[in-house]
């Protein structure tokens, strides 16, 4: 029973780090099932710790859950499936030793595109985050937003329905990011793509999503979903309006008990992999 | 500062550098000269670098050390080609897997801090006196470095890149050449250039102690013999020789590297 407008399926996925009887053995996500809808971006947000970016491997089949499956367009994930799904990491993941445009061509070697299209794809998606000029420079020769956007670009060029993204404007600065998300927006505007994006900002996960999870402190498991209900391309105005701070406040309420609890226990998670 | 404005404050630091060291090198040679000239060192201990220069005008014109000098060169060669090769295939296989990595990381680098030319009785007793126990001490000693820096440049690649390169379906062997080869590629050259220099090093070195051919044969017998300014001459020569090669290796390596 597969339905298409299900992109992403989680089936009583929980996850435990480190062998069981280990003294790290730990708990990162609580047993979860729920399923995202095909479209729009979904943001996960959560106390540090809550699990979020493991779920986020998990799906993006980077990592083996202890527990329960995830169906991404219909087939179980089982490792990395670069058809359906592209990543772009919190910090840059371009390869240092390449250009752009080679770290471009790479990723669609990697993929399995045909030597021929690589050129034209590879030229497309710079275009489409604005590096066209930029597309011989070394990735130690931008800036760190121009870094995030090429590595946009690259994930964009593997054409999947699927991108997830894990922190992606983390390490930028408050200008940068609202351009990058105000950019994003834009981009969700004129695709079809699912984008599942782990964020640590209410205000980025109000302005971007069309839903937000909310994680709980850990082990963490979704607390609540909230729909934010308005239109790509979301302009610098949307962040203006009363309903944008209704549902800022609303996140904040569901999270501050949570990030109380995370900062209490005392101690950093593990939840990076 | 602008981008010339560098490369040209660069180019000045490299040259004022490159001054302060001829102007040290001819200071050595000054007071080596007032040394044996003016406050009468021994001729046995130290000859006249003038007397030198002349045995080295009169090597260089002969061309008598070149059977020498290629029986040392072709000695390195075929052990540095050794040393490299097995040197690289080690670390390599070993950087494959952590616990690898925990069991002969350490056995290697003990091993690195004995002084293996101590076997080097060992090496005459199985390969005899001529080239081949050279080749495979130089191979030994090299070994060590190439593989110790192998296994570190493999293991300093971000794990971060290879995470990536698997979610946009690298295979194992497109992962291999073009994330990890390129990533661990710095690290490995150092070791390859180190390795070079020890090979050359120990190769020169056991020739000096026991040995039927080869610049630090040479040396030997010139000692021997109380030829002490032709020996000098062949000591400047040796010293010529080496630093050239290792000056061109560390060129490649340094092109290598700056291709990223």
């Amino acid at each position: 029973m597969r339905d298409p407008e299900i992109a992403v399926k989680i089936k009583n996925v929980a996850h435990y780090f480190g062998e069981a009887g280990d003294a790290k053995h730990m708990l990162a996500l609580r047993e979860t099932t729920i399923d995202f809808r095909r479209g729009g971006l979904l943001a996960l947000i959560g106390p540090s710790g809550c699990g979020k970016t493991t779920l986020l491997n998990v799906i993006g089949g980077l990592l083996t859950p202890t527990q329960g499956s995830v169906d991404v367009c219909g087939k179980t994930v089982n490792g990395p499936m670069p058809r359906e799904i592209a990543y772009v990491f919190q910090e840059s993941a371009l390869f240092p030793w390449n250009t752009i445009k080679e770290n471009i061509h790479l990723g669609l070697l990697f993929q399995g595109v045909p030597k021929n299209q690589r050129e034209d794809r590879a030229r497309q998606s710079l275009e489409t985050v604005g590096l066209g000029e930029f597309a011989n420079h070394y990735p130690g020769q931008l800036s760190g937003g121009m870094r995030q956007r090429a590595a946009l670009a690259r994930a964009l060029s593997l054409d999947t329905p699927v991108l997830l993204m894990d922190e992606p404007f983390g390490a930028l600065d408050e200008q940068t990011r609202m351009v990058l998300g105000e950019d994003l927006s834009v981009l969700l505007s004129r695709t079809q793509k699912t984008i599942i994006f782990v964020t640590h900002s209410l205000g980025e996960a109000v302005f971007l999503a069309d839903q937000v999870a909310v994680f709980s402190a850990r082990p963490g498991r979704i607390k609540e979903v909230i729909a934010v209900d308005e239109p790509h391309p979301r302009r610098s105005g949307f962040v203006k309006a009363e309903k944008f701070t209704r549902l800022r406040n609303q996140l904040y309420d569901l999270l501050h008990d949570e990030i109380r609890k995370t900062v209490d226990q005392g101690s950093r998670p593990g939840a990076f992999l | 500062m602008t981008a010339r404005g560098v490369v040209a404050a660069r180019r000045q630091t490299r040259w004022r550098s490159g001054l302060a060291q001829i102007v040290f090198l001819l200071a050595v040679v000054i007071l080596w000269w007032l040394a044996a000239n003016r406050w009468g060192a021994s001729p046995l201990l130290l000859p006249k670098p003038q007397l030198v220069f002349f045995e080295l005008v009169d090597i260089l014109r002969s061309g008598e050390f070149w059977p020498d000098l290629l029986l040392t060169l072709g000695e390195a060669a075929a052990a540095f080609a050794i040393s490299a090769t097995l040197g690289l295939a080690t670390g390599f296989f070993v950087s494959v897997s952590p616990a690898l990595v925990k069991v002969f990381e350490p056995l290697l680098a003990a091993v690195n801090a004995v002084p293996i030319i101590l076997f080097l009785p060992l090496y005459i007793l199985f390969f005899g006196l001529g080239a081949p126990s050279k080749i495979a001490l130089g191979a030994t000693i090299g070994f060590f470095p190439i593989a110790l820096n192998t296994i570190a440049g493999f293991s300093s690649v971000d794990r971060l890149y290879v995470r990536s390169a698997r979610s946009m379906g690298a295979s194992p062997a497109k992962l291999v050449r073009h994330v990890l080869v390129p990533g661990a590629l710095p690290i490995v050259l150092t070791g390859l250039r180190m390795g070079f220099t020890v090979t050359l090093l120990s190769i020169i070195g056991s020739e000096t102690i026991a040995s039927l051919a080869g610049l630090g044969h040479q040396i030997v017998n010139l000692a021997e013999a109380m030829e002490m300014p032709r020996m000098f001459a062949y000591i400047v020569f040796v010293i010529v020789i080496a630093a050239t090669l290792n000056a061109i290796v560390t060129r490649f390596e340094k092109r290598a590297a700056a291709r990223r």
